[in-house]
């Protein structure tokens, strides 16, 4: 998991329990957003990165994190990176897993999410029934991050979760 | 100031997308229909988001007492440097399009090259940012495409926007000292350079979307140094409002 963020394992699991505003089944760690996190004595350095410039969900990550820490003992001081930017490649597994079973599709690959959102390829898989006989509705959804979907074999609507590279 | 070119040169930037974002904002609720809603207010808060890593910085530079906030919100309309193109208004969604798209082919070439800056926030800055701007254009041109190559009324719409606002296109290259200063350095862009590729791309887009290249050479310019269209007061009426009216409230 997680292999290019430099986390100290001591703060793993208090990391795993801050969960994303936005998308609740989703840790921060699963998103990938914690790009390091390192201890000296109790003090906490972390450094998160904004999956998206606008995303008003940031500055509660920052205060949950805090929090957390808090509850845990620690003092936490949280900064703001930009780069590398976010890649939609750096959710975890288990972050992919979690979206498609909250009803979020999980993001194809830079060149089938493009066929999916420009080419009108029936690609991206129905969260409730599987089905890829689905169809874009919106290239933009309920937040920054997300396409709208519907299936045209069990018509639920669902969001997608845009590739970002 | 230390660098006070550098300060400058990240609000010419910054202003344009605070304005734009501002003015896509005025659609929140009011989109033509629910999804194209839902995009604009989707791209604006990305230019907002965008702006506000830019104004942190400069604020940062300013080292003043002056924050993201009192840049964006508390500048007399002189003080503000966008480009004409993104305070012209909604009119209808034709024209809230052909503004989106004669911008976003700028934006896209613009932060490409931003990338490659002397100055590792403002390459950091624009890493960050293209991944959305190529959003922002993808939409942009399908409606271009898709207005153009729609109905008879769509077409003549969409020309229309198109016409009026080619006038503000020349301005998006035009260079102000502080952009000469800063590309000397190897931090700012030379536009200069993006000019020819910018109208040999809208050029060809609007032929495949079966409208027309204006001809005109005649161009309005004025944003950069702070002069501004009659537009302008009144998107700072808004942007402002709160501020004014309560100094120094916090969310
Ligand atoms: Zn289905």
């Amino acid at each position: 998991m997680i292999n290019h963020a430099e986390i100290d394992s001591e703060l793993i699991p208090i990391l795993d329990q801050v969960a994303d505003p936005e998308i609740p089944v989703l840790t921060i760690l699963d998103m990938g957003v914690v790009r390091y996190a390192r201890v000296k004595e109790k003090e906490v350095l972390i450094k998160i990165t904004p999956t998206y410039s606008g995303c008003p969900a940031m500055d509660v990550i920052g205060d949950d994190i805090i929090k957390a820490f808090k509850e845990a003992g620690y003092m936490a001081k949280v900064e703001l990176v930009l780069a590398p930017s976010w890649s939609t490649d750096w959710i975890t597994e288990r972050g992919r897993n979690a979206l498609e079973k909250y009803g979020i599709a999980p993001p194809l690959e830079a060149e089938a999410d493009k066929a999916a959102l420009l080419g009108g390829q029936k690609i991206v898989k129905c969260t409730l029934c599987g089905s890829t006989n689905t169809k874009l509705v919106s290239q933009f959804g309920s937040t920054a991050c997300k396409a709208l979907f519907q299936c045209e074999d069990c018509h639920e609507p669902f969001d997608y979760f845009k590739c970002l590279k | 100031m230390e660098n006070n070119n550098l300060y400058n040169y990240i609000l010419g930037i910054a202003d344009n997308s605070l304005i734009l974002g501002q003015r896509l904002g005025e659609l929140c609720g009011h989109g033509p229909s629910l999804e194209t809603d839902i995009a604009c207010t989707n791209i604006s808060l990305d230019l907002l988001g965008q702006v506000r890593s830019y104004y942190q910085y400069a604020a940062q530079l300013a080292d003043d007492g002056r924050n993201e906030d009192t840049i964006a919100m508390m500048r007399p309309e002189r003080e503000y440097v966008n480009v004409l193109l993104v305070e012209q208004p909604n009119t209808d969604f034709a024209y809230t399009m052909a503004r989106q798209f004669l911008f976003d082919v700028y934006h896209f070439s613009f932060l490409t090259q931003l990338q490659n800056s002397a100055d590792n926030t403002l390459a950091a800055i624009a890493k960050k940012s293209i991944k959305e701007v190529s959003y922002h254009l993808r939409f942009s041109s399908d409606w271009i495409k898709r207005l153009g190559d729609g109905t008879e009324e769509s077409n003549k719409r969409i020309q229309n926007a198109i016409n009026d606002l080619w006038t503000y296109t020349d301005e998006l290259f035009h260079q102000t000292e502080a952009d000469k200063q800063m590309i000397s350095e190897g931090v700012g862009v030379d536009t200069s350079k993006l000019k020819e590729q910018y109208y040999n791309e809208v050029s060809s887009l609007l032929k495949e979307a079966t409208l027309e290249v204006p001809e005109s050479k005649y161009f309005q310019k004025g944003g950069k140094k702070g002069i501004h269209t009659e537009h302008m007061g009144y998107i700072l009426a808004e942007l402002q409002y709160m501020q004014r009216t309560y100094p120094n409230l916090t969310w």
